[in-house]
Protein backbone atom coordinates (compact mmCIF):
# COMPACT_ATOMS: atom_id res chain seq x y z
CA UNK A 1 0.00 0.00 0.00
CA UNK A 2 2.78 2.41 0.88
CA UNK A 3 4.38 1.96 -2.57
CA UNK A 4 1.10 2.87 -4.20
CA UNK A 5 0.90 5.95 -2.02
CA UNK A 6 4.48 6.89 -2.87
CA UNK A 7 3.80 6.47 -6.57
CA UNK A 8 0.73 8.62 -6.47
CA UNK A 9 2.36 11.33 -4.39
CA UNK A 10 5.24 11.40 -6.86
CA UNK A 11 2.72 11.81 -9.67
CA UNK A 12 1.42 14.89 -7.90
CA UNK A 13 4.95 16.29 -7.81
CA UNK A 14 5.46 15.41 -11.48
CA UNK A 15 2.23 17.18 -12.39
CA UNK A 16 3.33 20.26 -10.43
CA UNK A 17 6.64 20.25 -12.29
CA UNK A 18 4.85 20.05 -15.67
CA UNK A 19 2.68 23.01 -14.73
CA UNK A 20 5.64 25.00 -13.46
CA UNK A 21 7.68 24.11 -16.55
CA UNK A 22 4.91 25.33 -18.86
CA UNK A 23 4.63 28.50 -16.82
CA UNK A 24 8.33 29.24 -17.32
CA UNK A 25 7.81 28.77 -21.06
CA UNK A 26 5.98 32.07 -21.14
CA UNK A 27 9.24 34.01 -21.32
CA UNK A 28 12.20 33.39 -23.60
CA UNK A 29 14.59 34.10 -20.72
CA UNK A 30 13.24 31.28 -18.55
CA UNK A 31 11.95 28.89 -21.20
CA UNK A 32 14.97 26.63 -21.24
CA UNK A 33 14.79 26.14 -17.51
CA UNK A 34 11.08 25.44 -17.84
CA UNK A 35 11.74 22.67 -20.35
CA UNK A 36 14.34 21.17 -18.02
CA UNK A 37 11.93 21.24 -15.08
CA UNK A 38 9.24 19.57 -17.13
CA UNK A 39 11.77 16.88 -18.15
CA UNK A 40 12.61 16.29 -14.48
CA UNK A 41 8.90 15.84 -13.80
CA UNK A 42 8.79 13.22 -16.54
CA UNK A 43 11.83 11.44 -15.14
CA UNK A 44 10.27 11.27 -11.68
CA UNK A 45 7.00 9.92 -13.07
CA UNK A 46 8.80 7.20 -15.03
CA UNK A 47 11.10 6.12 -12.22
CA UNK A 48 8.41 5.80 -9.56
CA UNK A 49 6.23 3.87 -11.98
CA UNK A 50 8.98 1.28 -12.18
CA UNK A 51 8.72 0.83 -8.40
CA UNK A 52 5.25 -0.59 -8.90
CA UNK A 53 5.25 -4.16 -7.64
CA UNK A 54 3.01 -5.24 -10.47
CA UNK A 55 5.92 -4.70 -12.84
CA UNK A 56 7.88 -7.91 -12.98
CA UNK A 57 9.58 -8.08 -16.36
CA UNK A 58 12.12 -5.32 -16.67
CA UNK A 59 13.95 -6.74 -19.67
CA UNK A 60 11.08 -5.83 -22.00
CA UNK A 61 10.86 -2.34 -20.62
CA UNK A 62 14.57 -1.87 -21.04
CA UNK A 63 14.38 -3.04 -24.64
CA UNK A 64 11.64 -0.53 -25.47
CA UNK A 65 13.32 2.34 -23.64
CA UNK A 66 16.69 1.78 -25.29
CA UNK A 67 15.20 1.62 -28.79
CA UNK A 68 13.11 4.72 -28.18
CA UNK A 69 15.86 6.73 -26.51
CA UNK A 70 18.37 6.07 -29.27
CA UNK A 71 15.95 7.00 -32.06
CA UNK A 72 14.67 10.02 -30.15
CA UNK A 73 18.10 11.36 -29.27
CA UNK A 74 19.47 10.89 -32.78
CA UNK A 75 16.43 12.52 -34.32
CA UNK A 76 16.62 15.49 -31.97
CA UNK A 77 20.32 16.05 -32.59
CA UNK A 78 20.38 15.57 -36.33
CA UNK A 79 17.25 17.36 -37.49
CA UNK A 80 17.85 20.64 -39.32
CA UNK A 81 15.99 23.62 -37.91
CA UNK A 82 14.21 24.08 -41.23
CA UNK A 83 12.87 20.54 -40.90
CA UNK A 84 11.37 21.20 -37.48
CA UNK A 85 7.70 21.15 -38.60
CA UNK A 86 7.92 17.63 -40.00
CA UNK A 87 9.88 16.51 -36.95
CA UNK A 88 7.14 17.72 -34.63
CA UNK A 89 4.54 16.04 -36.84
CA UNK A 90 6.45 12.78 -36.63
CA UNK A 91 6.77 12.92 -32.84
CA UNK A 92 3.07 13.74 -32.55
CA UNK A 93 2.29 10.65 -34.56
CA UNK A 94 4.43 8.41 -32.38
CA UNK A 95 2.77 9.77 -29.26
CA UNK A 96 -0.65 9.04 -30.74
CA UNK A 97 0.28 5.51 -31.71
CA UNK A 98 1.74 4.86 -28.25
CA UNK A 99 -1.54 5.92 -26.65
CA UNK A 100 -3.47 3.66 -29.01
CA UNK A 101 -1.30 0.72 -27.97
CA UNK A 102 -1.65 1.53 -24.26
CA UNK A 103 -5.43 1.63 -24.61
CA UNK A 104 -5.42 -1.64 -26.53
CA UNK A 105 -3.10 -3.39 -24.07
CA UNK A 106 -5.38 -2.35 -21.20
CA UNK A 107 -7.87 -4.90 -22.53
CA UNK A 108 -5.62 -7.75 -21.50
CA UNK A 109 -4.88 -6.53 -18.03
CA UNK A 110 -8.14 -6.17 -16.18
CA UNK A 111 -11.81 -6.85 -16.38
CA UNK A 112 -13.14 -3.59 -17.74
CA UNK A 113 -16.39 -1.82 -16.98
CA UNK A 114 -18.42 0.02 -19.59
CA UNK A 115 -16.96 3.44 -18.81
CA UNK A 116 -13.43 2.11 -19.14
CA UNK A 117 -14.31 0.34 -22.38
CA UNK A 118 -15.57 3.60 -23.81
CA UNK A 119 -12.31 5.31 -22.85
CA UNK A 120 -10.36 2.43 -24.42
CA UNK A 121 -12.32 2.98 -27.63
CA UNK A 122 -11.61 6.71 -27.38
CA UNK A 123 -7.88 6.28 -26.89
CA UNK A 124 -7.79 3.94 -29.89
CA UNK A 125 -9.78 6.35 -32.01
CA UNK A 126 -7.86 9.52 -31.08
CA UNK A 127 -4.51 7.76 -30.99
CA UNK A 128 -5.11 6.14 -34.37
CA UNK A 129 -6.20 9.27 -36.16
CA UNK A 130 -3.37 11.25 -34.58
CA UNK A 131 -0.93 8.67 -35.90
CA UNK A 132 -2.02 8.51 -39.53
CA UNK A 133 -2.97 12.20 -39.61
CA UNK A 134 0.52 13.11 -38.42
CA UNK A 135 2.11 10.80 -40.95
CA UNK A 136 0.21 12.50 -43.78
CA UNK A 137 1.18 15.90 -42.35
CA UNK A 138 4.77 14.68 -42.17
CA UNK A 139 4.60 13.59 -45.81
CA UNK A 140 3.19 16.92 -46.91
CA UNK A 141 5.66 18.98 -44.89
CA UNK A 142 8.70 17.05 -46.01
CA UNK A 143 7.31 17.12 -49.55
CA UNK A 144 7.35 13.37 -49.84
CA UNK A 145 3.77 13.74 -50.99
CA UNK A 146 2.16 16.71 -52.68
CA UNK A 147 1.26 19.61 -50.39
CA UNK A 148 -1.82 20.32 -52.48
CA UNK A 149 -5.20 19.63 -50.93
CA UNK A 150 -6.77 16.38 -52.11
CA UNK A 151 -10.43 16.85 -52.80
CA UNK A 152 -12.96 14.68 -54.57
CA UNK A 153 -16.69 14.86 -55.07
CA UNK A 154 -18.65 13.22 -52.32
CA UNK A 155 -15.84 13.68 -49.84
CA UNK A 156 -18.20 14.97 -47.16
CA UNK A 157 -20.47 11.98 -47.71
CA UNK A 158 -17.57 9.54 -47.44
CA UNK A 159 -16.34 11.24 -44.27
CA UNK A 160 -19.81 11.26 -42.80
CA UNK A 161 -20.17 7.55 -43.48
CA UNK A 162 -16.77 6.99 -41.94
CA UNK A 163 -17.80 8.75 -38.73
CA UNK A 164 -20.96 6.65 -38.53
CA UNK A 165 -18.96 3.47 -39.11
CA UNK A 166 -16.54 4.44 -36.35
CA UNK A 167 -19.38 5.12 -33.91
CA UNK A 168 -21.03 1.82 -34.80
CA UNK A 169 -17.89 -0.26 -34.45
CA UNK A 170 -17.03 1.49 -31.19
CA UNK A 171 -20.48 0.63 -29.87
CA UNK A 172 -20.18 -3.00 -30.98
CA UNK A 173 -16.78 -3.21 -29.38
CA UNK A 174 -18.05 -1.84 -26.05
CA UNK A 175 -20.93 -4.31 -26.03
CA UNK A 176 -18.78 -7.34 -26.73
CA UNK A 177 -15.14 -6.62 -25.87
CA UNK A 178 -14.22 -10.31 -25.88
CA UNK A 179 -14.73 -10.46 -29.64
CA UNK A 180 -11.78 -8.61 -31.05
CA UNK A 181 -13.14 -8.28 -34.57
CA UNK A 182 -14.71 -4.93 -33.76
CA UNK A 183 -11.53 -3.80 -32.08
CA UNK A 184 -9.56 -4.36 -35.27
CA UNK A 185 -12.26 -2.70 -37.36
CA UNK A 186 -12.13 0.30 -35.03
CA UNK A 187 -8.35 0.56 -35.28
CA UNK A 188 -8.49 0.33 -39.08
CA UNK A 189 -11.24 2.94 -39.35
CA UNK A 190 -9.36 5.33 -37.04
CA UNK A 191 -6.33 5.06 -39.29
CA UNK A 192 -8.43 5.76 -42.38
CA UNK A 193 -10.11 8.68 -40.64
CA UNK A 194 -6.75 10.29 -39.79
CA UNK A 195 -5.72 10.12 -43.45
CA UNK A 196 -9.05 11.44 -44.70
CA UNK A 197 -8.94 14.31 -42.21
CA UNK A 198 -5.56 15.64 -43.32
CA UNK A 199 -5.42 15.05 -47.10
CA UNK A 200 -7.88 17.88 -47.91
CA UNK A 201 -5.70 20.41 -46.10
CA UNK A 202 -3.21 22.45 -48.11
CA UNK A 203 0.40 23.34 -47.34
CA UNK A 204 -0.27 26.86 -46.13
CA UNK A 205 -2.79 25.59 -43.58
CA UNK A 206 -0.26 23.28 -41.98
CA UNK A 207 0.26 25.48 -38.89
CA UNK A 208 -3.37 24.81 -37.96
CA UNK A 209 -3.11 21.09 -38.61
CA UNK A 210 0.08 20.64 -36.62
CA UNK A 211 -1.38 22.50 -33.65
CA UNK A 212 -4.51 20.42 -33.83
CA UNK A 213 -2.60 17.13 -34.05
CA UNK A 214 -0.50 18.31 -31.12
CA UNK A 215 -3.69 18.75 -29.19
CA UNK A 216 -4.94 15.30 -30.22
CA UNK A 217 -1.74 13.61 -29.10
CA UNK A 218 -2.40 15.06 -25.65
CA UNK A 219 -6.04 14.04 -25.69
CA UNK A 220 -5.05 10.51 -26.75
CA UNK A 221 -2.75 10.27 -23.73
CA UNK A 222 -5.59 11.61 -21.63
CA UNK A 223 -8.00 8.95 -22.91
CA UNK A 224 -5.37 6.27 -22.30
CA UNK A 225 -5.13 7.63 -18.75
CA UNK A 226 -8.83 7.00 -18.27
CA UNK A 227 -8.47 3.53 -19.75
CA UNK A 228 -5.85 2.48 -17.24
CA UNK A 229 -7.06 4.72 -14.40
CA UNK A 230 -3.84 6.71 -14.18
CA UNK A 231 -4.11 10.27 -13.01
CA UNK A 232 -0.81 11.64 -14.29
CA UNK A 233 -1.74 10.67 -17.83
CA UNK A 234 -4.99 12.54 -17.51
CA UNK A 235 -3.40 15.69 -16.10
CA UNK A 236 -0.43 15.84 -18.47
CA UNK A 237 -2.53 14.80 -21.47
CA UNK A 238 -5.14 17.47 -20.90
CA UNK A 239 -2.48 20.16 -20.40
CA UNK A 240 -1.13 19.28 -23.84
CA UNK A 241 -4.63 19.03 -25.27
CA UNK A 242 -5.46 22.52 -24.03
CA UNK A 243 -2.19 23.93 -25.30
CA UNK A 244 -2.76 22.54 -28.79
CA UNK A 245 -6.29 23.89 -28.90
CA UNK A 246 -5.12 27.38 -27.99
CA UNK A 247 -2.45 27.35 -30.66
CA UNK A 248 -5.03 26.13 -33.17
CA UNK A 249 -7.29 29.01 -32.23
CA UNK A 250 -4.48 31.56 -32.59
CA UNK A 251 -3.59 30.18 -36.03
CA UNK A 252 -7.19 30.24 -37.23
CA UNK A 253 -7.62 33.81 -36.05
CA UNK A 254 -4.45 34.82 -37.86
CA UNK A 255 -5.99 33.53 -41.07
CA UNK A 256 -9.43 34.94 -40.33
CA UNK A 257 -10.97 31.53 -40.84
CA UNK A 258 -12.92 29.17 -38.68
CA UNK A 259 -11.56 25.78 -37.77
CA UNK A 260 -14.28 24.01 -39.74
CA UNK A 261 -13.36 26.08 -42.77
CA UNK A 262 -9.69 25.05 -42.48
CA UNK A 263 -10.54 21.40 -41.95
CA UNK A 264 -13.10 20.92 -44.67
CA UNK A 265 -12.78 23.53 -47.39
CA UNK A 266 -9.49 22.54 -49.02
CA UNK A 267 -8.42 26.16 -49.27
CA UNK A 268 -6.31 27.05 -52.25
CA UNK A 269 -7.92 24.55 -54.55
CA UNK A 270 -10.81 26.85 -55.25
CA UNK A 271 -10.18 28.87 -58.36
CA UNK A 272 -9.13 32.24 -57.05
CA UNK A 273 -11.90 34.66 -57.67
CA UNK A 274 -11.31 38.36 -58.01
CA UNK A 275 -10.29 40.50 -60.87
CA UNK A 276 -7.03 39.91 -62.67
CA UNK A 277 -4.51 42.43 -61.55
CA UNK A 278 -3.44 44.98 -64.10
CA UNK A 279 -0.10 46.65 -64.00
CA UNK A 280 3.57 46.08 -64.33
CA UNK A 281 6.11 44.76 -61.94
CA UNK A 282 9.31 46.70 -61.40
CA UNK A 283 12.33 44.46 -61.19
CA UNK A 284 15.48 45.72 -59.55
CA UNK A 285 19.05 44.46 -59.55
CA UNK A 286 21.12 43.88 -56.40
CA UNK A 287 23.24 46.94 -57.02
CA UNK A 288 20.28 49.32 -57.05
CA UNK A 289 18.84 47.51 -54.06
CA UNK A 290 22.09 48.23 -52.30
CA UNK A 291 21.89 51.97 -53.05
CA UNK A 292 18.41 52.16 -51.57
CA UNK A 293 19.35 50.11 -48.51
CA UNK A 294 22.46 52.17 -47.93
CA UNK A 295 20.37 55.32 -47.72
CA UNK A 296 17.70 53.74 -45.50
CA UNK A 297 17.56 54.47 -41.80
CA UNK A 298 14.94 51.88 -40.90
CA UNK A 299 14.41 48.45 -42.45
CA UNK A 300 11.93 45.73 -41.62
CA UNK A 301 12.44 42.17 -42.77
CA UNK A 302 9.28 40.11 -43.33
CA UNK A 303 10.17 36.44 -43.69
CA UNK A 304 7.95 33.62 -44.91
CA UNK A 305 8.21 29.95 -45.76
CA UNK A 306 10.45 30.82 -48.73
CA UNK A 307 13.17 31.90 -46.31
CA UNK A 308 13.11 28.41 -44.80
CA UNK A 309 13.21 26.77 -48.23
CA UNK A 310 16.15 28.89 -49.38
CA UNK A 311 17.90 28.51 -45.99
CA UNK A 312 18.36 32.27 -46.16
CA UNK A 313 18.25 33.04 -42.43
CA UNK A 314 22.03 33.34 -42.04
CA UNK A 315 22.30 35.68 -45.03
CA UNK A 316 19.49 37.75 -43.53
CA UNK A 317 21.41 38.06 -40.29
CA UNK A 318 24.54 39.10 -42.18
CA UNK A 319 22.61 41.81 -43.99
CA UNK A 320 21.16 42.95 -40.67
CA UNK A 321 24.64 43.41 -39.22
CA UNK A 322 25.86 45.36 -42.24
CA UNK A 323 22.84 47.63 -42.12
CA UNK A 324 23.26 48.20 -38.41
CA UNK A 325 26.92 49.13 -38.92
CA UNK A 326 25.63 51.60 -41.43
CA UNK A 327 23.49 53.23 -38.74
CA UNK A 328 20.22 51.71 -39.89
CA UNK A 329 17.66 50.19 -37.52
CA UNK A 330 16.61 46.66 -38.47
CA UNK A 331 13.61 44.82 -37.08
CA UNK A 332 11.65 41.76 -38.18
CA UNK A 333 7.91 41.51 -38.73
CA UNK A 334 6.63 38.03 -37.99
CA UNK A 335 3.15 36.98 -39.06
CA UNK A 336 1.63 34.30 -36.80
CA UNK A 337 1.12 31.87 -39.69
CA UNK A 338 4.34 32.59 -41.58
CA UNK A 339 6.00 29.26 -42.29
CA UNK A 340 4.63 25.80 -41.75
CA UNK A 341 4.16 25.72 -38.00
CA UNK A 342 3.50 28.19 -35.20
CA UNK A 343 6.68 30.13 -34.44
CA UNK A 344 8.57 28.60 -37.37
CA UNK A 345 10.25 31.87 -38.42
CA UNK A 346 11.28 32.70 -34.87
CA UNK A 347 13.17 29.43 -34.53
CA UNK A 348 14.98 29.90 -37.84
CA UNK A 349 16.03 33.43 -36.97
CA UNK A 350 17.11 32.29 -33.51
CA UNK A 351 19.27 29.70 -35.22
CA UNK A 352 20.93 32.51 -37.17
CA UNK A 353 21.56 34.31 -33.87
CA UNK A 354 19.06 37.09 -34.38
CA UNK A 355 18.14 38.64 -31.03
CA UNK A 356 14.54 37.71 -30.18
CA UNK A 357 13.61 41.23 -29.05
CA UNK A 358 13.96 42.36 -32.68
CA UNK A 359 11.18 39.99 -33.75
CA UNK A 360 8.01 42.06 -33.67
CA UNK A 361 4.50 40.69 -33.81
CA UNK A 362 2.11 41.76 -36.52
CA UNK A 363 0.25 44.55 -34.68
CA UNK A 364 3.42 46.12 -33.41
CA UNK A 365 5.12 46.23 -36.80
CA UNK A 366 2.00 47.45 -38.60
CA UNK A 367 1.80 50.46 -36.30
CA UNK A 368 5.34 51.39 -37.30
CA UNK A 369 5.14 50.50 -40.98
CA UNK A 370 4.43 54.00 -42.39
CA UNK A 371 7.69 55.26 -40.86
CA UNK A 372 9.78 52.41 -42.26
CA UNK A 373 12.04 53.19 -45.22
CA UNK A 374 12.41 49.71 -46.68
CA UNK A 375 10.38 46.55 -46.10
CA UNK A 376 12.17 43.43 -47.35
CA UNK A 377 9.77 40.57 -48.01
CA UNK A 378 11.65 37.29 -48.12
CA UNK A 379 9.73 34.30 -49.34
CA UNK A 380 6.47 35.52 -47.87
CA UNK A 381 3.43 36.04 -50.04
CA UNK A 382 -0.05 35.60 -48.63
CA UNK A 383 0.81 37.17 -45.27
CA UNK A 384 1.67 40.47 -46.99
CA UNK A 385 -1.04 40.32 -49.64
CA UNK A 386 -2.97 43.60 -49.61
CA UNK A 387 -5.84 41.83 -51.37
CA UNK A 388 -6.80 40.70 -47.88
CA UNK A 389 -7.72 44.31 -47.18
CA UNK A 390 -8.66 45.66 -50.58
CA UNK A 391 -10.25 42.98 -52.74
CA UNK A 392 -13.55 41.97 -51.23
CA UNK A 393 -14.05 38.84 -53.30
CA UNK A 394 -10.55 37.55 -52.68
CA UNK A 395 -10.49 34.20 -50.86
CA UNK A 396 -8.21 35.67 -48.22
CA UNK A 397 -10.26 38.84 -47.74
CA UNK A 398 -10.33 39.74 -44.04
CA UNK A 399 -7.18 37.91 -43.09
CA UNK A 400 -4.95 40.14 -40.97
CA UNK A 401 -1.73 40.88 -42.86
CA UNK A 402 1.53 42.68 -42.34
CA UNK A 403 1.06 45.92 -44.28
CA UNK A 404 4.38 45.86 -46.08
CA UNK A 405 2.87 48.04 -48.81
CA UNK A 406 2.78 51.00 -46.39
CA UNK A 407 6.55 51.19 -46.14
CA UNK A 408 8.21 53.77 -48.38
CA UNK A 409 9.83 51.09 -50.51
CA UNK A 410 9.15 47.38 -50.61
CA UNK A 411 11.63 44.81 -51.83
CA UNK A 412 10.15 41.44 -52.66
CA UNK A 413 12.63 38.58 -52.93
CA UNK A 414 11.01 35.94 -55.02
CA UNK A 415 11.98 33.11 -57.25
CA UNK A 416 9.47 33.92 -59.98
CA UNK A 417 6.06 35.45 -60.44
CA UNK A 418 4.24 32.28 -59.34
CA UNK A 419 1.53 32.94 -56.78
CA UNK A 420 1.79 31.77 -53.18
CA UNK A 421 0.48 28.59 -51.63
CA UNK A 422 -2.99 29.99 -51.45
CA UNK A 423 -2.82 30.37 -55.23
CA UNK A 424 -3.89 33.99 -55.16
CA UNK A 425 -2.39 36.87 -57.11
CA UNK A 426 -0.67 39.42 -54.97
CA UNK A 427 -1.33 43.09 -55.84
CA UNK A 428 1.64 44.04 -53.68
CA UNK A 429 3.96 43.01 -56.51
CA UNK A 430 2.34 45.55 -58.82
CA UNK A 431 2.42 48.54 -56.49
CA UNK A 432 4.40 51.59 -57.43
CA UNK A 433 6.67 51.43 -54.42
CA UNK A 434 7.44 47.73 -54.88
CA UNK A 435 10.68 46.44 -56.41
CA UNK A 436 11.06 42.78 -57.28
CA UNK A 437 14.39 41.11 -56.70
CA UNK A 438 14.02 37.89 -58.66
CA UNK A 439 16.06 34.80 -57.92
CA UNK A 440 16.85 32.48 -55.06
CA UNK A 441 16.43 34.46 -51.83
CA UNK A 442 19.80 33.48 -50.44
CA UNK A 443 21.59 34.22 -53.72
CA UNK A 444 19.96 37.64 -53.98
CA UNK A 445 20.83 38.53 -50.40
CA UNK A 446 24.41 37.43 -50.89
CA UNK A 447 24.69 39.66 -53.94
CA UNK A 448 23.34 42.65 -52.02
CA UNK A 449 25.71 41.88 -49.15
CA UNK A 450 28.62 41.78 -51.58
CA UNK A 451 27.77 45.32 -52.69
CA UNK A 452 28.26 46.48 -49.11
CA UNK A 453 31.81 45.21 -49.04
CA UNK B 1 -17.43 7.26 -8.48
CA UNK B 2 -13.86 6.99 -9.71
CA UNK B 3 -15.00 8.02 -13.18
CA UNK B 4 -16.46 11.23 -11.76
CA UNK B 5 -13.29 11.88 -9.80
CA UNK B 6 -11.09 11.45 -12.87
CA UNK B 7 -13.37 13.63 -14.98
CA UNK B 8 -13.13 16.30 -12.31
CA UNK B 9 -9.34 16.25 -12.62
CA UNK B 10 -9.65 16.41 -16.39
CA UNK B 11 -11.83 19.51 -16.21
CA UNK B 12 -9.46 21.34 -13.86
CA UNK B 13 -6.36 20.46 -15.91
CA UNK B 14 -7.92 21.71 -19.11
CA UNK B 15 -8.70 25.08 -17.56
CA UNK B 16 -5.23 25.24 -16.07
CA UNK B 17 -3.75 24.42 -19.47
CA UNK B 18 -5.69 27.25 -21.13
CA UNK B 19 -4.49 29.74 -18.52
CA UNK B 20 -0.86 28.65 -18.80
CA UNK B 21 -0.60 28.57 -22.57
CA UNK B 22 -2.41 31.84 -23.17
CA UNK B 23 0.59 33.65 -21.75
CA UNK B 24 3.16 32.10 -24.06
CA UNK B 25 4.43 34.68 -26.61
CA UNK B 26 4.29 33.74 -30.30
CA UNK B 27 8.11 33.71 -30.46
CA UNK B 28 8.05 30.56 -28.38
CA UNK B 29 5.25 28.73 -30.13
CA UNK B 30 7.49 26.14 -31.78
CA UNK B 31 9.36 25.21 -28.59
CA UNK B 32 6.00 25.17 -26.83
CA UNK B 33 4.69 22.64 -29.31
CA UNK B 34 7.70 20.37 -29.17
CA UNK B 35 7.87 20.73 -25.39
CA UNK B 36 4.21 19.91 -24.86
CA UNK B 37 4.65 17.10 -27.35
CA UNK B 38 7.29 15.67 -25.04
CA UNK B 39 4.83 15.93 -22.16
CA UNK B 40 2.26 13.96 -24.14
CA UNK B 41 4.85 11.20 -24.08
CA UNK B 42 3.60 10.70 -20.50
CA UNK B 43 1.71 7.80 -22.04
CA UNK B 44 5.06 6.05 -21.45
CA UNK B 45 4.03 5.65 -17.82
CA UNK B 46 1.01 3.65 -18.91
CA UNK B 47 3.07 1.68 -21.41
CA UNK B 48 5.53 0.60 -18.72
CA UNK B 49 2.99 -1.41 -16.82
CA UNK B 50 1.71 -3.10 -19.97
CA UNK B 51 5.22 -4.03 -21.06
CA UNK B 52 6.46 -5.26 -17.72
CA UNK B 53 3.30 -6.52 -16.04
CA UNK B 54 3.81 -10.14 -17.05
CA UNK B 55 0.51 -10.24 -18.90
CA UNK B 56 -0.16 -12.43 -21.89
CA UNK B 57 2.22 -12.21 -24.80
CA UNK B 58 0.19 -9.85 -26.97
CA UNK B 59 -0.12 -7.32 -24.13
CA UNK B 60 3.64 -7.42 -23.62
CA UNK B 61 4.33 -6.90 -27.32
CA UNK B 62 1.91 -3.99 -27.46
CA UNK B 63 3.48 -2.61 -24.30
CA UNK B 64 7.03 -2.79 -25.60
CA UNK B 65 6.06 -1.08 -28.84
CA UNK B 66 4.26 1.61 -26.84
CA UNK B 67 7.27 2.07 -24.56
CA UNK B 68 9.58 2.52 -27.55
CA UNK B 69 7.28 5.00 -29.31
CA UNK B 70 6.57 7.00 -26.18
CA UNK B 71 10.26 7.13 -25.32
CA UNK B 72 11.03 8.55 -28.76
CA UNK B 73 8.45 11.20 -27.99
CA UNK B 74 9.83 11.99 -24.54
CA UNK B 75 13.56 11.88 -25.23
CA UNK B 76 13.36 13.42 -28.70
CA UNK B 77 10.83 16.04 -27.63
CA UNK B 78 12.76 17.33 -24.65
CA UNK B 79 16.12 17.28 -26.40
CA UNK B 80 14.94 19.06 -29.51
CA UNK B 81 13.13 21.67 -27.42
CA UNK B 82 16.27 22.27 -25.41
CA UNK B 83 18.29 22.57 -28.59
CA UNK B 84 15.90 25.18 -29.94
CA UNK B 85 15.64 27.17 -26.74
CA UNK B 86 19.41 27.29 -26.42
CA UNK B 87 19.42 29.34 -29.62
CA UNK B 88 17.03 32.00 -28.38
CA UNK B 89 19.29 34.86 -27.37
CA UNK B 90 18.83 38.49 -26.71
CA UNK B 91 21.40 41.02 -27.77
CA UNK B 92 23.92 41.41 -24.99
CA UNK B 93 23.53 37.89 -23.68
CA UNK B 94 26.92 36.25 -23.54
CA UNK B 95 27.45 33.84 -26.38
Amino acid sequence: MSTVLLINLSYVIAAALFVFGLKLLSSAATARRGNMISAIGMLIAVIVTLLDQAIVEFQWILLGVVIGAVIGALGARLVAMTAMPEMVALFNGFGGLASLLVGWAALYEHQLGLFTLITVALSILIGGLTFTGSMVAYGKLSERISGKPVLFTGQQVVNGALVLAILASAAMFCMDPADHTWLYVLIGLSFVFGIMAVIPIGGADMPVVISLLNSYSGLAACAAGFAIGNMILIVAGSLVGASGIILTQIMCKAMNRSLTNVLFSGFGSASSGGTAIEGEVNPIDPQDAYYILEAASSVVVIPGYGMAVAQAQHAVKELQELLEENGCEVVYGIHPVAGRMPGHMNVLLAEADVSYDLLLEMDEINARMPTIDVAIVIGANDVVNPAAKEVEDSPIYGMPIISADQAHTVFVLKRSMASGFAGIDNPLFFKENTRMLFGDARESLTQVIREFE
Amino acid sequence: MEAVFLTFILMLSIFLGFELINKVPSTLHTPLMSGSNAISGITLVGALSSAGGGFEQLATILGVAAVALATINVVGGYLVTDRMLAMFKKKGDGK
